[in-house]
């Protein structure tokens, strides 16, 4: 049975509660929503940019696109250096963990020493390089290999196909992609790209799906043709790595010019070495004689002295000149010539190369017209032909010069000058008088030269130099079948700790070919042969004539000189039976 | 009240078709990016081709197979006929002495 029950009666409900407590309850509720309210429009007004920061960097990345290193190429567009993608191999020590035939494995594959290995991982950082320029398909195999903590990075590595015939142009980069020589040092502005940059979103599936803003473009690095010829370069360097062993020298250089343009199309140097593998590195290996050295240029200066006199009109090339006894003083010392000549017109004095008729030449000349006619061909100034560490050599001003230094100076002693510098010079006597800029970027234009001599006495040098190259000169050696040449020898001591060291020779010899219309300039420096020659004549001429004839063969210059044509070949090939 | 109803139909067939042609952009861009990394992979690829082949026509190379391989011998101009153009002859004047010297010396 149930009672009714009152409520209204209810004691409990009838229990007055106060009236500030519901209006409390109220109050808080609505401070609350203030509070929210309050942090709404913090968080909207105030910090949005913090959020919007904090978003984005949830989904969005920042991506750098690399840019290629230019390349660089000979005149014909064959690859002297490029870039390819590498890897840079590197751990995380404290990550590395691998069983040992693993870590054995690995240090197979990066051609390491698994002692190398091991201290390697022991070290005590959290990046640490195992290999950079890890060819693609090396690094490829490391990442198969699959240990936790090795990881790799992408960079660029820098080939070089041919490798040690163009080193000392070409040079080379450093693991970080900055030349450190010879034309990547030198154009490393040109070369070098500038990375582009973009911004991307990504989605759950790490996948690109929107770009945000247009991003910034990769420049690639421009390329650059040089105006080496790959063929010429070989056939040059080839012909002086045989002397120089030949004649067991300590180095040797040589450079072949382009009459028409200036253009050097071999520049070679020995020693060398192999830009692919920079092991281990000397300092005679990496340098370039042929720019970076100056060398005493002996009689390969007398040319210039005789040139100087014939356009002077203080003698004509058949003046006769007395160089009876050989000897000749002046003040308190003696020049002499290797062997007396007696009576020699201006043509036999060069085809001799008599000290003392050059001297009588050179001292009619006042010593500030000597002095310019060096400077204008380009003695004692740094030729501008865009290369690091070129030298300007040494030609004293001429207010200092005593009659010795004078005297001295015209036959090569007491000057010093480049290989570079002379090959340059020579393109005077090989286009009729006037001096042309070289170059080592290809360039498909005439060289405007700077005149210095008259053409007649440029033409009479030719015809002196193609004699001094002939049966009665000092260079039979030179000649080349099918082609007339001209140039002269040069022997000299070496200078060394102040003074000449009479058993040290360097023999240079630099001429033209082919005479009757002069396409290059072929310029040979051997330093300290010691296998018994040392005379220019001897030893640098026969380099010329292999190199002159093979080149000229190689650019296709008719023959100016009558030869008789056999079609026997040296083997014959046997009739077959 | 129909207005509305109107209007609320056309929101939504606005919203789906934005959602639409947004998912295809980004479809569109993916595609794209692929492409762009298919391009440069090429490029790369065309790179170390062209190095490939700078490597293998390489003069040393050629010059060691010629003379060790082939048994070649290097041009030289007494085994050589050069036929000069008339106007420019050096050698001789016309082709006929020559190629006939070069009969009688076969």
């Amino acid at each position: 049975m149930v009672r009714p029950v009152k409520h209204s009666r209810n004691a409990l409900l009838t229990t007055k509660l106060s009236a500030w407590r519901s209006r409390f309850v109220l109050g808080m509720l609505a401070l609350a929503f203030a509070a929210l309210g309050l942090r709404a429009f913090w968080l909207q007004a105030w910090s949005t940019e913090f959020l919007q920061k904090q978003g984005a960097s949830r989904y969005e990345r920042a991506l750098e696109i690399p840019a290629n290193r230019g390349k660089i190429v000979d005149r014909s567009g064959a690859m002297l250096a490029s870039s390819l993608p590498a890897k840079a191999i590197w751990a995380d020590p404290e990550d590395v963990d691998a069983p040992r035939e693993k870590l054995n494995e690995l240090a197979k594959l990066l051609s390491m020493d698994r002692r190398e290995l091991d201290r390697k991982l022991a070290e005590d950082k959290n990046y640490v390089y195992l290999k950079r320029q890890v060819d693609a398909d090396v690094a490829a195999r490391v990442a198969a290999l699959n240990i936790r903590g090795i990881n790799q990075r992408n960079e660029y590595k820098r080939h070089y196909p041919e490798g040690e015939t163009v080193a000392h142009i070409v040079g080379f980069t450093n693991v970080e992609d900055v030349g450190q020589e010879g034309f990547e040092l030198a154009q490393q502005q040109r070369l070098a790209g500038k990375p582009g940059a973009r911004r991307v979103i990504k989605d759950n599936l790490g996948r690109f799906i929107e770009q945000i803003g247009s991003g910034r473009e990769p420049q690639d690095g421009a390329d650059l043709t040089l105006s080496i010829d790959t063929r010429i370069q070989f056939l040059a360097f080839n012909a002086l790595r045989d002397a120089v062993r030949e004649h067991r020298a300590k180095a040797g250089a040589v450079v072949v010019v382009d009459v028409r343009t200036g253009e050097v199309l071999a520049l070679s140097n020995w020693p060398t070495y192999d830009p692919n593998n920079r092991g281990q590195l000397t300092g005679a290996q990496l340098r370039n004689r042929v720019i970076t050295d100056t060398f005493e240029p002996g009689s390969t200066m007398k040319p210039f002295a005789i040139a100087m006199g014939l356009d002077a009109g203080k003698v004509k090339p058949g003046t006769v000149i007395e160089t009876a006894p050989g000897k000749l003083t002046i003040g308190t010392a003696t020049i002499g010539d290797a062997h007396p000549h007696g009576a020699l017109t201006v043509e036999q004095v060069l085809q001799k190369s008599s000290n003392v008729g050059t001297v009588k030449i050179a001292l009619q000349l006042p010593p500030q017209r000597m002095w310019e006619g060096l400077t204008s061909v380009g003695f004692g100034q740094a030729p501008q032909i865009g290369f690091p560490g070129t030298v300007s050599g040494r030609v004293r001003p001429y207010k200092n010069w005593k009659p010795i230094e004078q005297a001295t100076m015209s036959y090569g002693h007491g000057i010093s000058v480049s290989l570079i510098q002379m090959a340059r010079a020579y393109t005077v006597f090989a286009r009729d008088g006037n001096v042309i800029p070289l170059t080592m970027t290809r360039t498909d234009v005439e060289a405007t030269g700077v005149p210095v001599f008259k053409p007649e006495t440029a033409q009479a040098v030719r015809k002196m130099l193609e004699m001094a190259a002939g049966p009665q000169g000092t260079a039979p050696l030179a000649q080349i079948s099918g082609y007339r040449v001209g140039g002269k020898t040069g022997t000299a001591y070496k200078q060394e700790n102040g003074g000449y060291q009479t058993n040290k020779y360097i023999s240079s010899f630099v001429g033209f070919a082919p005479v009757s219309k002069p396409r290059i300039v072929v310029a040979v420096m051997i330093d300290e042969p010691s296998a018994g020659k040392h005379y220019g004549g001897e030893v640098a001429a026969p380099i010329f004539a292999r190199i002159t004839g093979e080149t000229l063969r190689a650019m296709r210059v008719a023959p100016d000189a009558p030869f008789a044509t056999l079609i026997q070949p040296v083997d014959p090939v046997r009739e077959s039976l | 009240m129909k207005l509305n109803a109107v209007l609320i139909g056309l929101l939504l067939v606005c919203a789906l078709l934005l959602v639409t042609s947004q998912h295809r952009a980004r479809k569109a861009f993916i595609d794209l990016e692929r492409a762009q990394s298919l391009a440069r992979k090429q490029e790369v690829e065309w790179n170390r081709l062209q190095l490939e082949q700078t490597r293998l026509a390489k003069h040393s190379l050629i010059d060691s197979v010629a003379r060790r391989d082939l048994k070649l011998q290097p041009v030289s101009p007494d085994r050589t006929l050069y036929l000069n153009p008339p106007a420019e002859g050096v050698a001789g004047s016309t082709l006929a002495p020559q190629l006939a010297a070069a009969q009688a010396g076969r």
